[in-house]
């Protein structure tokens, strides 16, 4: 017997829990998913996938869904790395959902984040997913806070607060029943702080969006947000009313979602190691400044996760 | 009480015991804000709350508050997770509900936590919810127990009244065998003032010990003061069969966590329970290579021979194996609200592998205010009781003394598939 005097440092530890966590969704599901929108934490989640199952494939195909409000540069990139993997990439639309007519938006360009908990649902029932991977922390709401690492949802996708599993140890409970699904997080226990310093580690590409650049800027309900910007079906979002004014400014993002609710902050860091730079010394959370639908109410997050959201 | 406590950069995870009375909620909120771990936004938030509420300063302890539920009642009803780091070292903090309806919740977080911080109301000494935490946090297994006097403000930082808690509390602590296993330490604070948390302040000069901050940093982590022997359950068996790449045509990765211990290169290794021999070819960790690795890293294993392994083996080193067992004998408390029913059969989870399980003899429960044993027929949500398991599948299995992974378990039940019981293995 050997004492192991040496302790793995944070990343280490957090690398070696992210890894045991998807290796239990592939020895305990049958069917999961991981679910990648070419965000900081899902790039991430790839990471910990590659160091969890290489040489062989990943047990489980990736899979976006598509709000129709994201940034072109995003999406390439999330094609460009499915690509570069080798593994499949599976894409399902909000739009799909409401041409279906299961999504019904109030208005034309309101935001779409709660409405990929429909398509989300659809496409579980679609290919019979018993387990979504997902890159949620508990650092990011305190709805979240509450969350376990493998989260149980009913036949319709609903989250119960008070009825949760217990989870114990490291002896995550994955089962479920047909119909069922587990939300799996392998990275509940990280803070943004930890994901850029893994990504600094690990070297890992990000789309261009979460680095400084110059962008026209409107002020639209006390919050910045991008104007004009172009969709991937053609059209462009965020056009300026009367009386709104354009400003071009450096920016960047520290979340990526839904266009019309994600606000950039005003940013020179143009690369990894200045970023972690600014996440120690930022005096405002990474929602707090950037999501502008968790701002709603107290609890708009707990609210979304117990209609099906991730 | 030992006094090794030594300092590494690593992460430590601990929990707090207490009820919202005892100040537990505004201890978080404060070591969240001393560290400057709250930022201006939240700050903002919970100031105009506390506003609303007609409260005069800043109520730190809505920093913790969580759910709609639980707002609208004023109750915690389940463990959240707070992370801070103060640049040397990342936390981890489990933060459970104190009432004796949530002895479960309380289980579940010191499942995790290598520290227990009980808090005693300076006002109000040791109780008997102070005598249901400790237990608890022994009977789980945390070795660093760090008894926090708070309160001490409404004290007038009384040095004597402090000392009679600690003489109060060591006693009892003798009682229950908890002085002589675990390590204790005592700090007198104020949560609410942020004495001795974070900054010492001037109030108590008599007190020369360290703080809260400074125990917490200088806190052993987990497995790092005891040897272990070597337990790598296998969760997943990497087979890529590429016919492209002949290099893999014949990889046979075995992958899994450490639970304990180290392995290198070259050591004679056990596949359980089947009890195969062979010898470790290679370690690999993404596409680096170790000559050797440690507790808590998950890697994946190649042996020299070509062995069936699937999920739910254990590779231990050849002279530390342990022998498979059919039957167990534990201290299970009971999570969920319909009773164990001794006539069924269970899922025990342990490590990778599960066994359906059936109950042998409930031997007694304990009361976990008084500490009584008290013989039983059934098991209620949040009792904790000494039975025994038999098993269809053999389990390889230490004492959970010796080994909080593998002397742990979890219970299913299969017609809900809920997690309904937690079990310790004496």
């Amino acid at each position: 017997m050997t004492t192991s005097k040496k302790t793995l440092s944070h990343l280490d530890w957090l690398e070696a829990e992210a890894i045991h966590i998807l290796r239990e969704v592939a020895g305990q599901c049958s069917n999961p998913v991981l679910l990648f929108s070419g965000g900081k934490d899902s790039l991430c989640i790839l990471r910990l996938a590659e160091k969890a199952f290489r040489p062989g494939r990943f047990p489980f195909p990736l899979m976006h869904i598509d709000t129709g409000h994201n940034y072109q540069e995003v999406i390439n990139f999330r094609d460009q790395r499915a690509e570069e993997l080798g593994e499949r990439l599976i894409v399902r639309s909000v739009e799909d959902s409401m041409k279906r007519g299961t999504v019904v938006l109030k208005t034309p360009d309101e935001p779409r984040n709660k409405h990929q908990s429909v398509t989300l649902l659809e496409a579980i029932e679609e290919f019979g997913f018993d387990c979504c991977i997902g890159g949620a922390r508990r650092d990011e709401e305190k709805a979240r806070a509450k969350e376990r690492i493998m989260s149980f949802r009913d036949e319709f996708g609903q989250w119960d607060p008070k009825n949760q599993r217990p989870e114990l140890w490291n002896l995550y409970n994955a089962r479920s029943h047909k119909g069922e699904n587990i939300r799996a997080f392998p990275i509940s226990n990280w803070t943004e702080m930890d994901v850029w310093q893994y990504i600094e580690r690990e070297n890992l590409g990000l789309p261009s969006i979460y680095f400084s650049h110059q962008r026209d800027i409107i002020m639209r309900g006390g919050a910045m947000m991008p104007a004009n910007v172009p969709l991937t079906n053609g059209e462009v979002i965020n056009v300026p009313k009367a009386g709104e004014q354009v400003v071009n400014m450096q920016v960047r993002f520290r979340t990526v979602g839904d266009i019309t609710c994600t606000a950039p902050v005003i940013s020179d860091a143009d690369n990894v190691s200045k970023i972690v730079l600014e996440t120690a010394t930022t005096t405002i959370t990474e929602r707090g400044a950037t999501r502008l639908d968790d701002q709603t109410s107290d609890a708009s997050m707990e609210q979304r996760k117990k209609e099906g959201y991730f | 009480m030992s006094n090794h406590m030594q300092h590494n950069d690593s992460l430590l995870r601990f929990m707090t015991c207490g009820s919202v009375d005892d100040g537990k909620s505004t201890l978080i909120g404060r070591l969240l804000f001393d560290t400057k771990t709250i930022l201006a936004d939240t700050l903002t938030q919970i100031s105009n709350t506390s506003k609303k509420r007609g409260m005069e300063a800043v109520d730190l302890s809505l920093l913790t508050d969580g759910l709609q539920a639980e707002r609208e009642q004023g109750i915690t009803i389940d463990v959240a997770y707070r992370y801070f780091s103060t640049g040397t070292r990342k936390y981890i903090i489990a933060d459970a509900p104190g009432h004796e309806q949530y002895t479960r919740n309380m289980v579940t977080a010191a499942s995790t936590a290598n520290l227990a911080i009980i808090l005693i109301d300076a006002r109000k000494g040791v109780l008997t919810q102070t005598r249901r935490h400790s237990y608890l946090a022994h009977l789980v297994g945390i070795p660093h127990i760090v008894v926090a006097v708070n309160k001490m403000d409404l004290i007038n930082y009384d040095q004597a009244t402090y000392n009679k808690i600690c003489a109060d509390y060591i006693q009892f602590a003798e009682e229950i065998g908890l002085a002589a296993a675990r390590d204790i330490r005592f700090i007198p604070m104020s949560a609410l003032n942020g004495d001795m948390l974070v900054d010492r302040l001037e109030n108590m000069p008599w007190y020369t010990g360290e703080t809260l901050l400074e125990m917490l940093e200088k806190a052993p982590a987990a497995h790092t003061e005891q040897s272990e022997q070597f337990r790598f359950p296998v969760q997943f068996v990497c087979r890529p069969h590429a016919s492209s790449d002949a290099d893999l045509h014949d990889f046979r990765g075995f992958m899994g966590r450490i639970e304990s211990g180290d392995i290198a290169v070259g050591d004679a290794v056990t596949v359980l329970p089947n009890g195969y021999q062979s010898k470790v070819k290679a370690i690999q960790l993404g596409e680096n290579q170790l000559q050797s690795a440690q507790t808590e890293q998950s890697v994946t294993i190649l042996l020299e021979d070509e062995i069936d392994t699937s999920r739910g083996d254990m590779i231990v080193k050849t002279d530390e194996a342990l022998a498979p067992v059919k039957q167990i004998e534990a201290f299970v408390c009971w999570l969920s609200e319909t009773p164990l029913s001794t006539a069924r059969t269970y899922i025990v989870r342990h490590t990778t592998r599960e066994s359906k399980a059936k109950i042998g003899t409930i031997q007694y429960k304990v009361d976990v205010n008084t500490l009584e044993q008290q013989p039983t027929a059934d098991l209620k949500m949040n009792d904790i009781a000494r039975l025994t398991f038999k098993l269809a599948q053999p389990l390889m299995v230490d004492s959970y003394k010796t080994n909080r992974a593998t002397g742990a378990f979890i219970v299913i039940d299969e017609s809900t598939n809920n997690t309904v019981g937690a079990g310790m293995i004496v």
